[in-house]
């Protein structure tokens, strides 16, 4: 065994012989406490709550005060009940102060702030609404007319497709179909034919002026679905047509 | 097929213009317009068949058999039918019926018949039993021909069955070929409110609709076995070419192709189908297997080249119509697409169908002027591919249209517009006598089976 682990060992049970005589102490009776000196008034507190805080003018908030140990309150000056509520409408922002009033001159205040805002000016005429693109379409594009056995596109036509391009260009996510038309004379089969020749002559026309393409359907319903049913030539020229019509998302 | 009989007549007027007899006008296309002049037929009596059992629906049946074989004899074309009033008063129903110089009765004044049918019906045992003979009264010691039996149901299908079958048998004895009183034509019907596939009986009995598809269909045409037919439906999603398999009722699967998609015909052997398609751009002829494979262009014209329809006889051509010289006109080409020629050279022709034998074909026409923009009159039109001669069959001065072959060559169906609605007639080749066979709603774009 070393020197120093037997100085180790003496010291640990020196402390413990210590440890042993300052328990006996805790055994002594404690001395009696002092006479505490007289209690003073108590100090008055208050609280101030207004409900809601913001308000439009015009409208009101509700003050609720409680005060304890006082024996007069005022709110903003004037004298009022020791607890209580009042109904304020302020016309511009306000801040409310209560203040409580001990028996010894002691006081304690709160404060509550009410928030006014302007009401929103009265709402702005509704807007015109925005035409639907079926609308646009109804009063901007115009179909293509034909001479009898004829797919050619002929002056008054190309006028019309000239703008229907202009306002199919300025409307480039709308797809289209192109519908041709033929009138009652002439060989049912034949006029499937022709009618094909019609709807591609208008969709080649308006591929010619700049629109895109693969925005185009073309359909032939031949001598099927006539606009008008007189046998007369104002109505064969009726049913000699492209018909461009709107494609539905479905579509 | 022609029969010999008018090919005999085309010739006769041939030699007339060759003699500088020709009371015709001669077109610039050295086409001819052939008249037809009345060709004496065999004398045929059909006395009403005996009735030889007790049975009340004897009766009735019996009059259904006896109606729709002296129609059948009196379409076929190829005989006088005697009128009834010049008839002996002695009605035979078997051959001993016929001894003892009654038979000599139907030669002589006034009923001078050539040939003599007759026989029996029977109804018993829950069976409805024919006995039909036809006689040659120009051999009065060794008149029989034909003798034949039949027995079905005792309904008047099963009548009108046997007198189609009866009728073909005469037909053929009679050196007529085929006949046509079993064949069925198919064509479009606006009955139900939308433009349907229809199915009847030659003669117009039988209307029963295939389709129903609520959408607008076109140009029905009957398989070579009879089948399936191939049709045009128009939706608002389009043309195209359906394939309905007449023993399931089930479309067969077949390609869209895209654009338009219109007049599909069957080659002979039912291995193809020629059909007009824009799905370029441009509507021309294509050829597909039945089967939806095979896709092959044939013609390459701008313009409408559409209604092309294969000569049944070889298989090797293919006729159609095109306006890519203006207003449409017939054109026939090699299967293969080649060899294009060109046919009528004026007015608007269109619809053509080729004759069972190839030698020619018919069309509607308006030779001069026609077309969409110009009404008047379309008339159905046979043209002699070998001579280029031709033939006019109607002058109804209606909108005639959509002539389709029978089987026999010697019957033409077509549509004649009257009015607001279109109805189909049978005609014979010679442009004698007319049948209507449809009058409930629009009837057009008739096609004959092709036995």
């Amino acid at each position: 065994m070393s020197h120093s682990r037997l100085r180790y060992l003496c010291t640990v049970m020196g402390a413990f012989a210590v440890m042993i005589a300052l328990a006996g102490c805790r055994h002594k009776p404690a001395p009696a406490p002092p006479t505490p000196p007289p209690a003073p008034a108590p100090a008055p507190t208050i609280t101030l709550n207004a409900d809601p805080t913001s308000i439009q003018a015009g409208q009101s908030s509700t003050l609720t005060w409680s005060s304890q140990n006082a024996t007069k309150v005022e709110l903003n000056g004037a004298s009022v009940d020791l607890n209580g509520s009042q109904s304020v409408s302020p016309t511009e922002s306000t801040d409310y102060e209560a203040v409580a009033y001990g028996a010894n001159g002691q006081t304690a205040s709160a404060s509550a702030h009410v928030t006014v805002t302007q009401p929103p000016p009265p709402p702005a005429p509704a807007p015109a609404p925005q035409p639907s693109i079926q609308d646009l379409w109804n009063q901007n594009i115009k179909d293509a007319y034909f001479d009898f056995d004829k797919s050619n596109i002929r002056p008054d036509a190309q006028e019309a497709l000239q703008a229907d391009a202009e306002f199919l260009k300025q409307h480039p996510d709308v797809d289209f179909i192109i519908e041709g038309h033929c009138d009652e004379r002439g060989s049912a089969e034949y006029n499937m034919g022709l009618g094909d020749r019609r709807a591609n002559a208008v969709k080649d026309y308006l591929v010619q002026l700049g629109v895109d393409g693969s925005r185009i359907r073309t359909i032939s319903y031949g001598k099927e679905k006539p606009f008008c049913t007189e046998h007369t030539e104002a109505c064969w020229q009726k049913n000699r047509v492209g018909h461009l019509v709107l494609a539905t998302p479905a579509q | 097929m022609i029969s010999r009989t008018f090919r005999r007549r085309v010739w006769l007027v041939l030699c007339a213009l060759a003699l500088g007899l020709a009371p015709f006008p001669v077109s610039a296309q050295q086409s001819v317009y052939i008249p037809i002049t009345g060709a004496k037929k065999l004398r045929l009596a059909l006395p009403d068949f005996k009735i030889g059992s007790a049975d009340p629906a004897a009766n009735s049946l019996a009059q259904t058999f006896d109606g729709v074989l002296w129609n059948d004899l009196y379409q076929s074309g190829l005989v006088e039918m005697v009128s009834k009033s010049f008839y002996p008063l002695q009605q035979p129903g078997t051959p001993t019926d016929l001894g003892g110089g009654a038979l000599a009765a139907w030669s002589a004044a006034p009923t001078t018949a050539q040939r003599l049918v007759f026989g029996n019906v029977v109804v018993g045992n829950g069976a409805l039993q024919v006995e039909g003979y036809l006689y040659d009264l120009t051999q009065p010691n060794k008149p029989f021909v034909l003798g034949k039996r039949y027995t079905d149901q005792p309904t008047p299908a099963a009548a009108r069955v046997i007198a189609h079958e009866f009728a073909d048998a005469i037909i053929a004895a009679l050196g007529g070929g085929p006949g046509i009183a079993e064949s069925k034509i198919v064509f479009i019907s606006d009955r139900t409110g939308h433009k349907e596939v229809w199915m009847m009986d030659y003669d117009g009995a039988n209307q029963q609709q295939l389709t129903h598809l609520d959408a607008i269909c076109y140009s029905p045409r009957l398989s070579p076995d009879g089948s399936k037919v191939a049709f045009m439906e128009l939706s608002s999603a389009g043309s195209r070419i359906r394939v309905l398999d007449l023993l399931t009722h089930r479309y067969a699967r077949f390609p869209r192709l895209g654009g338009t998609n219109a007049t599909p015909a069957w080659s002979p052997d039912g291995s193809k189908l020629a059909f007009s398609s824009s799905r370029t751009g441009d509507m021309e002829i294509y050829t597909i297997n039945a089967n939806g494979t095979g896709l092959r262009r044939l013609t390459y014209s701008p313009g409408v080249d559409i209604a092309p329809v294969w000569n049944p006889k070889t298989g090797a051509q293919i006729a159609f119509e095109s306006d890519r010289t203006g207003l449409p006109q017939i054109y026939v080409m090699d299967a293969d697409g080649t060899n294009q020629q060109r046919l009528t050279m004026s007015g608007y022709a269109v619809s053509p169908s080729w004759s069972p034998n190839g030698e020619a074909l018919a069309f509607s026409w308006r030779r001069t002027g026609g077309g969409e923009g110009n009404g008047g009159a379309y008339d159905i039109y046979i043209w002699y591919l070998a001579n280029r001669n031709y033939l006019q069959l109607t002058h109804n001065g209606e909108r005639n249209d959509f002539p389709s072959w029978a089987p026999d060559g010697r019957h033409l169906v077509f549509a004649v517009g009257e009015n607001e609605s279109w109805q189909l007639f049978t005609i014979l080749a010679d442009g004698t006598s007319p049948a209507k066979l449809t009058t409930a709603g629009s009837n057009t774009m008739p096609n004959w089976s092709w036995h």
